[in-house]
């Protein structure tokens, strides 16, 4: 329903016909297939690079396209509809809203690298099983030395061969981000392959010792810097969750179409039908809404936080009633590896974990509101 | 400055030299302005902020300047809408007329039927009302009977609607009756206009659950209607009501409908129901409950934001019209539902000393009509499924 401008509509053209072309389904499935942990194919950091996709969010100073959210939510809108893997979410956004924010010399050198496709930046937040970003163990203490870490970090987004991970510590009681080189002694990185065969490592820090420049930002700013890469997270992934739900609807409706049992066409049940449209009418309005969110984070607005995650609590509902109604509409045979609705469905599961659950944010929104 | 700051800068100033104070105070149901040849002011403030904004066009203000609008564009709109909502100023019309009426004449009707009638909406004069539904014909409303019989300079129409909305207060009605009897069920109908006072027409307001009687059982014995009073051909009346039905599910949908008794649900609830030492609402699954409408309510509201903005583009809503009305009925039942159910024992107080005794309850039994009303939520459905989704049969 939104009007894209001319810009935003050939983000989202050029972002459909690179992916449709070069990394459809097919070829995620190949990916999948092949068993590599990585969970995506090294090539796609150029060519996405290329595209200006990886510094979609960067300013252009250091080399990025800085073309706001809204952008980097209609590429990533394309990926999930596409399936397709790449470190887009890590990197492109999660990452550089931090150095963004962060500013000085680690956006100066690692800006260039991620708008280039050179450099692939994990931000390692979660400490339990689910998203809790203020509860934080890890610790960060400084001395004469730089910085010691120690703490354990879980679902850490394509971490596994990340260039660098940005660590969320406590130094003392204030928030501290740290640039960390996973090759330093002291840390470690466990691969793990996940449902939607996407990696998300665990990195454990064993008095790991870091230089002081290594410290992006603390304190207030670091609070700033994380909660702008949240945001921008949230909005972006509800954007992903809405392409994965928009081709299941699809792929279901098609089903519908075209299927016949007891001598007719299965879509002709008004059964089938209305529930069809409620999920057709739900996939609309969530669209409406993480265009708005986007666009409130890239005009700065106020309710820019709330839009985010509403957004986000909003595509994991109607992205789990897509893939479950998906599922259940096709029968026995949507339970199949050959159909992609089960890819869809992994897909949506793990995007729902990524940065907080609808419980989660609807927590925050319940008690903005007083209550 | 651009044509639209300058646009801007006079439209602030207009309204705050011509906006009465009394008519920037929320609002209502009784303090709605129907307009209508019998329509009594509830106070000089209302009838004179009526005036100045006819006068300007502005009860219309998208229609065509001799039609009694102000011919502004989308974006004109959207600044006076927005300068509106500034100073809490009310609408100064609302209708049938306006809503419903006014948007088939200008697509369907003769350029003298457009002159004749969309001035007298515009400036409140005649207040119109709706025939559409009938005994038997509800959800299938093509299979309406009410008949017009051909008598050369005019029809002689006879039957009965039902559900016609303030058909007791309206002066003219626009009215779906069956000219063709040899046509198909679509294409036998034609859409009339004709004056309540005329011969035979009889009105009985419906008592309904909430206690109000908004809807009237209509009747009509031999009513003479001129053969001019037609809107477009004869046999054209189901197009044209489809067309006028879409409006009227935007119109049912949005988000500032009228028909949606407004309420600060969270803060309602938090008074009533107090919070726990944690500063959470002292009843986890109403929270839960609420947590979800809260985020729908969003989804819902950037969804008219942005149909809105589609529609300022030039675009035409058509079956989409019934997305709008699917969500925005089915989430307003919701909050009513939500809402008494946070109120407890004060919400089921049906008479008291109170101005707003009753109030809650009312919406919400009123709310019960949203998912019924303009066509059903299934019927919705359906319309998308066929329409949008191109499900067979």
């Amino acid at each position: 329903m939104e009007i894209l401008n001319e810009d935003m509509g050939l983000v989202a053209e050029s972002a459909a016909g690179l992916l449709n072309k070069s990394h459809p389904i097919t070829a995620f499935r190949a990916l999948r297939d092949s068993g590599i942990a990585l969970g995506y194919d090294k090539a796609i950091v150029g060519e996405m690079a290329e595209m200006g996709w990886m510094g979609i969010a960067l300013p252009e100073d250091v080399d990025g396209a800085d073309f706001g959210f809204r952008a980097a939510g209609l590429i990533a809108e394309e990926m999930g509809k596409n399936l397709t893997a790449g470190p887009f979410v890590s990197t492109a956004v999660l990452a550089a809203t931090v150095l963004r924010n962060a500013g000085g010399d680690a956006l100066a050198q690692w800006g260039p690298r991620i708008a280039g496709g050179e450099a692939v930046i994990a931000l390692a937040m979660d400490e339990g099983v689910k998203h809790r970003p203020d509860r934080i163990v890890t610790t960060a203490t400084k001395d004469a030395t730089g910085v010691t870490l120690n703490g354990r970090k879980s679902f850490v987004v394509d971490g596994i061969d990340a260039d660098r991970l940005i660590v969320t510590a406590k130094a003392g009681d204030a928030l501290m981000l740290v640039m960390v080189d996973p090759q330093t002694a002291g840390v470690s990185v466990t691969s793990q392959v996940m449902l939607d065969h996407r990696n998300a490592a665990v990195v454990t820090f064993d008095n790991a010792i870091v230089p002081a420049e290594a410290i992006l930002v603390e304190g207030k700013a670091a609070e700033t810097a994380l909660t702008a890469a949240l945001n921008a997270g949230r909005a972006v992934l509800a954007a992903e969750q809405l392409g994965v739900a928009r081709v299941a609807a699809e792929q279901t409706f098609e089903y519908l179409r075209t299927r016949k049992q007891f001598g007719v066409l299965i879509g002709m049940f008004q059964s089938l039908q209305h529930r069809a449209a409620d999920l057709y009418c739900e996939l609309e309005q969530t669209a409406s809404l993480v265009a708005e969110a986007l666009n409130a984070l890239d005009q700065g607005r106020d309710n820019a936080e709330a839009l985010s995650r509403a957004a986000k609590a909003k595509s994991a509902r109607v992205g789990r009633q897509a893939t479950e109604e998906g599922v259940q509409m096709h029968g026995g045979i949507g339970m199949t590896d050959e159909m992609d609705l089960g890819l869809f469905m992994k897909r949506d599961r793990a995007l729902t974990e990524f940065l907080g659950d609808a419980g989660y944010h609807t927590e925050w929104l319940l008690r903005q509101r007083g209550i | 400055m651009t044509d639209l700051d300058t646009f801007r800068e006079e439209t602030r100033v207009w309204l705050e030299a011509n906006c009465p104070a009394e008519m920037r105070e929320p609002m209502g149901e009784d303090d709605i302005c129907w307009g209508g040849r019998s329509f009594e002011f509830s106070s000089p403030a209302q009838k004179q902020w009526l005036d100045a904004m006819a006068g300007r066009g502005w009860t219309v203000p998208a229609w065509p300047k001799d039609c009694g609008g102000a011919d502004l564009s989308g974006a004109e709109q959207k600044i006076l809408s927005e300068e509106m909502k500034r100073i809490n100023a009310r609408p100064p019309l609302q209708s049938f007329g306006i809503w419903m009426l006014g948007p088939a004449l200008l697509q369907f009707g003769s350029d003298e039927q457009k002159r004749h009638y969309l001035p007298q909406i515009a400036r409140g004069e005649v207040r119109w009302c709706q025939g559409y539904s009938e005994p038997g014909a509800g959800s299938d409303l093509a299979s309406l009977q009410t008949k017009g019989v051909d008598k050369g300079d005019h029809f002689e129409v006879t039957g009965q609607k039902i559900w016609t909305s303030y058909a007791d207060k309206a002066d003219w009605i626009f009215c779906l009756v069956r000219t063709e009897p040899d046509e198909k069920k679509h294409t036998g109908i034609s859409f009339l206009l004709f004056d309540m006072d005329s011969e035979g027409v009889t009105t009985k307001p419906i008592k309904l659950i909430s206690g109000a009687s908004p809807f009237c059982e209509t009747f009509f014995d031999a009513v003479k209607v001129p053969s001019e009073q037609i809107v477009g051909e004869r046999g054209q009346g189901w197009t044209i009501a489809k067309y006028l039905l879409t409006h009227e599910r935007e119109m049912i949908g949005g988000s500032d409908s009228a028909i949606f008794a407004k309420s600060d649900l969270i803060s309602d609830a938090a008074q009533a129901i107090g919070l726990d030492d944690a500063g959470r609402l002292d009843d986890p699954m109403m929270r839960a409950d609420l947590g979800k409408f809260i985020v729908d309510e969003m989804a819902f509201d950037a969804h008219v934001t942005m149909t809105r903005a589609y529609m300022r583009a030039g675009n035409e809503l058509g079956a989409r019209s019934a997305e709008l009305k699917y969500l925005g009925t089915e989430l307003n039942k919701q909050r009513q539902s939500l809402r008494v159910a946070a109120g407890g024992a004060d919400d089921l107080v049906w008479e008291g000393a109170s101005n707003d005794a009753g109030q809650a309850a009312k919406d919400w039994l009123r709310s019960k009509a949203n998912s019924i009303e303009g066509g059903t939520s299934e019927v919705m459905l359906s319309i998308l499924s066929k329409a949008i989704l191109k499900m067979p049969g």
